[in-house]
């Protein structure tokens, strides 16, 4: 066992605590911080991969602007415990099962899946091979298009959100 | 530097999506809900991110890129609606909300 591997598991540990603590959370507020940390650990993850722009990109945009997003809403709704509703036996002793059944198959089969030339971090490929030069490149010689029309759609989510939010007179 | 293997990440991010898909079933308040569609966006990013690794490609990271960027969208005129819907209903949680029109 080496610094990676250790890194790698206790970041997935970190990811998967968090999500099931979103799951079994009560209070909003408890859901969102448990999905902050979610992020924080897949960040770290990311920079394993050796992806550094898009683990900046994760910390910035996600646990930072859409999660602030999140909680100020909670906050401004006053949004308290959910309610709970009693589990249908069918769901308890049939949809679980399955459930745990279908996860278990998908993660098997992506396990045995051959996922192309398996190269890993740091795995003879240069270091700068997925850095931010390259992606930057990439974004504004191939996908500049799309890259225009994200500035379309978050212009129209901004008038969206404040049409629809707003108090009707 | 040792290896991770690229199939830890992509198992990780199957039982992520997984649990994504448990909680949006799972919680009763409309901005929780939310958050779990949030939890799978986060978890087939990190898939996108494996497989750019994977065969060295840049497409896989600049898919990243626009997913995070339509999630912030997506979140702003998602949380405008459940404050639309709050006002309207005086609750969050999803089973009061039951009808089409106000």
């Amino acid at each position: 066992m080496n610094l990676p591997f250790i890194l790698f598991f206790i970041c997935a540990l970190l990811a998967v605590l968090g999500a099931v603590l979103l799951i079994i959370a009560r209070e909003p507020i408890h859901a969102a911080l448990s999905l902050i940390l979610v992020m924080i650990a897949l960040a770290v993850l990311y920079l394993l991969l050796g992806a550094e722009f898009i683990a900046a990109v994760q910390i910035l945009v996600y646990a930072g602007a859409i999660m602030v997003l999140f909680v100020t809403v909670i906050m401004v709704l006053n949004a308290e415990a959910e309610e709970r509703t009693d589990f249908s036996k069918i769901a308890k002793w049939v949809g679980l099962p399955l459930g745990f059944v279908l996860l278990f198959a998908i993660a098997h089969w992506l396990y045995r899946a051959h996922v192309g030339p398996v190269v890993a971090s740091g795995a003879g490929i240069p270091a700068h091979a997925l850095s931010t030069w390259d992606l930057s490149t990439e974004l504004f010689r191939h996908y500049l298009f799309p890259f225009e029309a994200t500035s379309f759609l978050i212009l129209i989510a901004v008038l969206g959100a404040m049409i629809l939010a707003r108090r009707d007179e | 530097m040792s290896v991770v293997p690229i199939s830890y990440y992509l198992v990780l991010s199957a039982v992520l999506f997984g649990l994504g898909v448990v909680a949006f079933v799972f919680k009763r308040n409309v901005i929780t809900i939310f958050m779990s569609i949030e939890l799978m966006l986060n978890a087939i990013n990190l898939a996108f991110i494996a497989f750019a690794r994977a065969h060295n490609q840049m497409d896989g990271l600049v898919f990243v890129f626009f997913v995070i960027v339509v999630a912030a969208a997506e979140a702003a005129v998602g949380l405008a609606i459940v404050i639309m819907l709050a006002r309207h209903r005086q609750s969050l949680s999803a089973e009061r909300i039951n009808s089409l029109k106000f």
